[in-house]
């Protein structure tokens, strides 16, 4: 019924747009997306060329955020990171929300021993420190931004899995899913018209605060010096060398550091305006 | 409860089965061999030499006689020894290290619990008043800073502008001839950037839960009653809502110890502090698979008992839990 889908968007909309916080996380979160799409138009610096006169110089005119330890320019460095970091957010959520849609809606689909499988499984996979695991399996490998990813959302995928299942369970007890029994939908119609559809909001939600989440762990193992591997430019790669000059050049920790903050915040902002727009308890 | 015990104990044992099993299956399945890191380095090891180091390390078995040996030895609590050069015993090396990574991790806990719950308390009592805001904003900040930033920039402001805080290590040079006041003092100004880098990482997302848990406990039919009665508004709130609120944030200190632990090779990497995160992130640089293991396993173990304590504190506090 195309009229109360498109009613149920206007409340959304009307709901996110009454909060400015997630407004202006919606907002930022474009311009970093047009930013690492520009990034060569942006700014006049390649991001790799050496300038060996113009080595660790604090921010000017010229060189916004300053130069790196080989006369690199830093503003240029950071908003071509901007683009590692957004792939890694998105790719890894990715991995992580498919593979916790697919075990989440298997669980409680076919319950039984399946779902004790299932579901024991998560419980071990919640036990180990998820950086640990990360870093084991990330130093063993060859270094490369897909097995970043790749692990990142091999490790996160638990709580999307929770979500969807007691989504699942409580949308299969409902009456309309009763109702297009009752006129003879085949399983695979129900799953994905009428369970999937209405179990995906909470997953919007956990998958813009899992974004956050995955840049924030890219960031880590680049600072690490396991994650992207220089000369690419990532946030966490440039903070290494700013860990290293930090008695002389501030700017090369501080400038990286911020746009991560305002990076995930965004996201955080963004994921929140969506569930509390999408939550009919809240009548605000 | 002694039922309720037992039936939470048996549970464990597919867990820790499990642990074992994604433990060894991660580390197998990764290409290369920890052999093939020794031989790099040397290129005048000989193809017989090779396999004696791998016969040693009982490479050359098939995987899933490698699997029971090791799960074997666990059981023993034997570990096996390092790849590294040394030799030492597996759980030598991280009984050596754990005491660092636990106290400062037993430290930020009580300090996280002690500011968030005050804080969540302060907010949800003052909704949507200015300080609310305000500490809403605060908790948002919290949540988006990299820890690893975080300790970046206190090293800076603390270590290197003021020079108040040492920035590395446990200990200053010549803490050996201290008295032991001294020592531990001096001790305690290495441990102040790291602790305090370790609370404020997970001070956010307590604080939003203990709120948010607090809201839901005002907004009950039996706080209207205890304010029908009469109660002055601190009775309500400390004696009747606080007790109901503070239950499922019992359940979140189980919940954080795998993020805390996780989170130690961070900090202990930045501040050289000689425990468990850095300890693993050297055997992960190595290729020291044993030890690799064995943190992995206790690590998930230390989860799996954070999960216990905190189920037991439940039950305990909750008679409905129980039964």
């Amino acid at each position: 019924m195309p009229i109360k889908e498109s009613y149920i968007y206007q409340v959304f909309w009307r709901r996110f747009r009454g909060n400015r916080f997630a407004v202006a996380g919606g907002i930022v979160v474009l311009i970093l997306f047009l930013v690492s799409l520009l990034a060569p138009w942006i700014t006049p610096y390649d991001p790799d060329s050496l300038d060996l006169y113009q080595v660790l110089m604090p921010p000017s005119a010229d060189h916004w955020f300053g130069t790196d330890e080989l006369g690199r320019d830093v503003f240029t460095r950071v908003i071509f990171g901007a683009k590692i970091s957004l792939k890694v957010g998105f790719v890894a959520v990715g991995i992580a929300v498919l593979v916790g849609t697919v075990i989440g809606l298997v669980s409680a689909y076919y319950g039984g021993w399946v779902d004790n499988v299932f579901m024991r499984f998560v419980d071990i996979m919640l036990c180990f420190p998820t950086f640990f695991l990360i870093l084991a399996v990330i130093a063993m490998l060859e270094p490369s931004i897909w097995y970043i990813m790749i692990i990142i959302g091999l490790t996160g995928w638990m709580g999307v899995a929770r979500l969807v299942r007691a989504e699942v369970l409580s949308i299969r007890e409902r009456d309309y899913i009763m109702a297009a029994r009752a006129i003879g939908a085949s399983d695979l119609r129900i799953i994905f018209r009428h369970v999937l559809p209405n179990a995906m909001s909470p997953v919007l939600v956990s998958a813009s605060l899992g974004v956050a989440g995955a840049i924030l762990t890219e960031s880590a193992l680049s600072f690490l010096g396991i994650g992207v591997q220089p000369p690419t430019p990532s946030w966490g790669n440039i903070l290494t060398s700013g860990k290293d000059y930090i008695e002389f050049a501030w700017w090369l920790s501080l400038f990286p550091g911020l746009a991560i903050l305002v990076t995930v915040l965004s996201y955080n902002l963004l994921g929140e305006g969506i569930r509390d727009a999408l939550d009919p308890r809240l009548n605000r | 409860m002694a039922q309720y015990l037992i039936k939470r104990l048996l549970l464990m044992i597919p867990l820790l089965f499990g642990i074992t099993l994604i433990t060894f299956t991660v580390i197998h399945l990764a290409p290369g061999e920890p052999v093939e890191m020794q031989v790099a380095m040397n290129p005048k090891v000989t193809a017989e030499a090779r396999e004696r180091l791998r016969k040693f390390y009982e490479l050359d078995k098939p995987l899933h006689v490698q699997y029971v040996k090791w799960v074997g030895r666990l059981s023993r609590l034997d570990f096996g020894r390092s790849f590294a050069p040394d030799g030492r015993k597996v759980v030598d090396k991280i009984r050596e290290r754990i005491p660092v990574t636990l106290s400062l991790n037993i430290i930020a806990l009580v300090l996280q619990f002690g500011i968030a719950v005050p804080i969540g308390i302060f907010a949800a009592t003052r909704r949507d008043t200015p300080l609310d805001k305000g500490i809403t904003v605060f908790v948002f900040l919290g949540f988006a800073v990299p820890t690893f930033w975080l300790a970046l920039l206190l090293m800076y402001v603390f270590g290197v502008k003021l020079g108040w805080l040492p920035i590395s290590g446990l200990h200053s040079m010549g803490s050996e001839g201290m008295g032991t006041v001294a020592w531990l003092l001096d001790m305690a100004r290495h441990l102040i950037l790291p602790v305090s880098v370790a609370t404020f990482s997970s001070l956010a997302g307590l604080s939003r839960y203990m709120r948010s848990t607090m809201l839901e406990v005002i907004g009950q039919d039996y706080i209207t009653t205890a304010r029908a009665k009469g109660l002055s508004e601190r009775t309500v709130i400390y004696r009747h809502a606080l007790r109901n609120a503070l239950l499922p944030v019992i359940t979140l200190l189980g919940f954080s110890v795998p993020g805390l632990i996780g989170g130690s090779v961070i900090f202990e990497t930045i501040y050289a502090l000689p425990g468990m995160g850095q300890l693993f992130y050297m055997g992960v640089m190595a290729r020291d698979y044993p030890l690799v293991m064995g943190i992995l396993v206790i690590g998930a173990c230390l989860t799996l008992v954070g999960n216990l304590l905190a189920d037991i504190g439940y039950a305990l506090a909750d008679p409905r839990i129980r039964h």
